[in-house]
């Protein structure tokens, strides 16, 4: 049966208005004051740190990003660990926060889609966070220019604003997904709890799962050595499941121009490689290229589930 | 007659196994008001639901304005306002920016919005609490909003589902003038409701659901005429004449029974004539006679007995 119109009126007004209730609701500014604080924090230490340490680094800017001070870990790391946390805090109501304020059926009888309000939603808080992390990423940027006396070169603004839209998608998979769980779990508080775990558990959890689960799949055999690389690679594989390690890989790549490889590497592979000498920004997209591929693939496929939930879903309230 | 503004052929809806509605075939002409009447859990709303195409129906054909509504719903919903039991606003707005909100999703011009808004508001009495968050708003409040969302889309079809359930007596009075008003401006109404008296006071027509069928639809008359073979009631007190007997003779009565200070007749025709002769004759001091139809609640009242007899 064809429709008439299109599906995507209205989505622009959704969005404005859902980032309009975001960026004034008291939730966000808590959460981001969170984000801001330890953001500063990390960058701070490590500048302590880098001016210790300093050498001839030709990449001294990124390093701003992934040097970490004990007892605080680095810039990137912290960012992986709570950009979810945003994310959730933005979409865990999505939807089912609507039918509780019984505005939905009201607003379905606009005329605009069902798609616009999913669309809306989605869009509405990706604006927000790009919003926020380009502030938090020239905030940092400017207090590394201020306290270490350097511009950043041409490569480390293009590794650096790669890695912020790499950011951006990884916040997407998470915010995709409290959306999902809001679509799916008519309860609010029920879908934030949901997300949660399933942050905690990827964050956390799954380095400590992983190693258990390739030994029961690719047990060791003494007299294969061949099996300890099969064994480490069935690890990774598991390990690449959570969007947390995957986004760690990919920020490791983009922020160290030395790093040459984010899997197993054999002495042979090495032979002839100057050791320590930093990939064009280029070369380095492209190893990661598959991890980034894979993170928009998980946004992407949790916002459709939840768009599929969402259009068959009954309205009544 | 102008082409009917809403026509509904055998709609049916099935959730699993239970079927919510069974067979409606509802027909609406511009300008009118029809309520639709039944207890909780009738099928109205599941009804109204498919006549603005938010729910499928599982068999059955909807045509609004002459569109169906899961085919163009676009412009059947641009027609159509529907507001909700117990409409839900966005709270940490006011009420004008939720106003805003639905005219930007309308696609209306935002200049003429403004205007149309400022007067919607005042038309339903909340020009001067426009500006005040939603959140503080008192239930009545939210519905004459709701209102004014439909009067500031100029829909020419309104559709109600319970807007006074939950209203004091004084709300709900200034509710249906409001609704009487927009009959009255050629709007066409469907507004459901499990409350007789509300029905009874604005609409044209009703239309009685029990178990996701329409029992009856016609005029509130035509309803009485039904149920009750148009009997009338008449209530009669005299002294000294004995009127049990004497109203038992006269053709057409088919029922007398004795009530605290006098008599209560039954009848298929208005005897009341003919009793006050016989009483007066009788020798008998005749103080009151009063006949009534019956009311749409006792009307009411007896198609839901009926209609349980024959479950």
């Amino acid at each position: 049966m064809k429709r008439e119109g299109s599906p995507l009126k209205g989505v622009g007004t959704i969005a404005i208005k859902e980032a309009a209730d975001h960026m004034t609701s008291a939730r966000m500014h808590l959460i981001m004051l969170l984000v801001l604080l330890t953001a500063a924090g990390s960058v701070w230490a490590a500048i302590g740190q880098i001016r210790v340490t300093t050498a001839e680094d030709p990449f001294l800017f990124l390093k701003l990003l992934t040097t970490a001070r004990d007892p605080l870990p680095s810039f990137a790391s912290f960012l992986g660990f709570l950009l979810p946390l945003v994310a959730i805090a933005l979409g865990f109501d999505g939807i089912n926060g609507e039918f509780g304020k019984r505005t939905m059926s009201r607003i379905l009888a606009q005329p605009i889609y069902r798609d616009a309000v999913l669309f809306g939603k989605f869009f509405g808080g990706m604006l927000v966070l790009a919003i926020a992390l380009l502030t938090l990423w020239l905030l940092m940027v400017g207090l590394g220019i201020l306290m270490l006396g350097l511009p950043p070169s041409g490569a480390d603004v293009g590794r650096g604003l790669a890695y912020l839209a790499v950011t951006l998608v990884y916040t997407g998979v998470w915010l995709a997904l409290a959306l999902a769980f809001s679509t799916v779990i008519k309860t609010p508080a029920t879908s934030a709890l949901a997300a949660l775990s399933v942050w905690l558990v990827f964050s956390i959890f799954w380095s400590m799962i992983t190693p258990f689960a390739a030994s029961v799949i690719s047990p060791l055999d003494p007299t294969n050595p061949m099996t300890v690389l099969s064994q480490f690679e069935t690890q990774q594989a598991l390990a690449r499941i959570s969007p947390s390690v995957l986004y760690g890989e990919i920020s490791q790549m983009l922020l160290d121009p030395a790093s040459r490889s984010v899997g197993p590497v054999f002495m042979s592979q090495m032979q002839g490689a100057l050791v320590g000498a930093p990939l064009p920004t280029l070369q380095s997209i492209l190893i990661i290229w598959p991890q980034i591929s894979g993170l928009f693939a998980a946004m992407v496929l949790l916002f459709t589930g939840a768009y599929v939930v969402f259009q068959r879903q009954e309205v009544r309230a | 007659m102008s082409e009917p503004v809403i026509e509904a052929h055998g709609l049916v809806k099935r959730y699993g196994k239970s079927t919510v509605v069974d067979g409606v075939d509802l027909t609406l002409s511009e300008g009118e008001v029809l309520g639709l009447l039944g207890p909780n859990g009738a099928g109205k709303t599941t009804t109204i639901l498919m006549l603005l195409g938010l729910t499928e129906p599982s068999a059955g054909e909807v045509r609004v304005l002459g569109r169906n509504p899961l085919r163009e719903p676009l412009k059947v919903k641009s027609d159509v306002g529907y507001l909700p039991d117990a409409v839900g606003f966005y709270d940490n707005l006011s009420g004008r920016e939720n106003l805003m909100f639905t005219a930007r999703l309308g696609g209306f011009d935002p200049a003429e919005a403004k205007s149309r808004i400022a007067a919607a508001l005042d038309r339903v009495h909340l020009g001067a609490a426009a500006d005040r968050r939603v959140g503080t708003y008192s239930r009545g409040m939210r519905q004459r909003l709701g209102l004014a969302e439909l009067l500031m889309r100029e829909t020419r079809v309104a559709i109600l589902d319970e807007p006074t359930s939950g209203l004091d007596p004084q709300s709900t009075d200034e509710l249906l003038g409001l609704i009487r008003g927009f009959a009255h401006d050629g709007m066409t109404v469907i507004l459901s409701s499990h409350l007789l008296d509300v029905v009874q006071s604005i609409c044209s027509r009703v239309a009685l659901f029990n178990r996701g069928r329409v029992g009856f639809v016609g005029t509130v008359e035509a309803l009485a005429q039904q149920v009750t073979d148009g009997a009338f009631h008449i209530d009669v007190s005299a002294d000294d004449a004995d009127v049990g007997s004497l109203a038992g003779g006269i053709e057409g009565v088919s029922d007398v029974q004795p009530q605290s200070g006098g008599w209560h007749v039954t009848a298929g025709r208005d005897i009341r004539a003919d009793l006050a002769k016989r009483i007066v004759e009788a020798g008998g001091a005749l103080k009151n006679l009063d006949a009534h139809r019956v009311s749409l609640s006792e009307a009411y009242n007896l198609f839901f007995k009926e209609v349980s007899h024959e479950a």
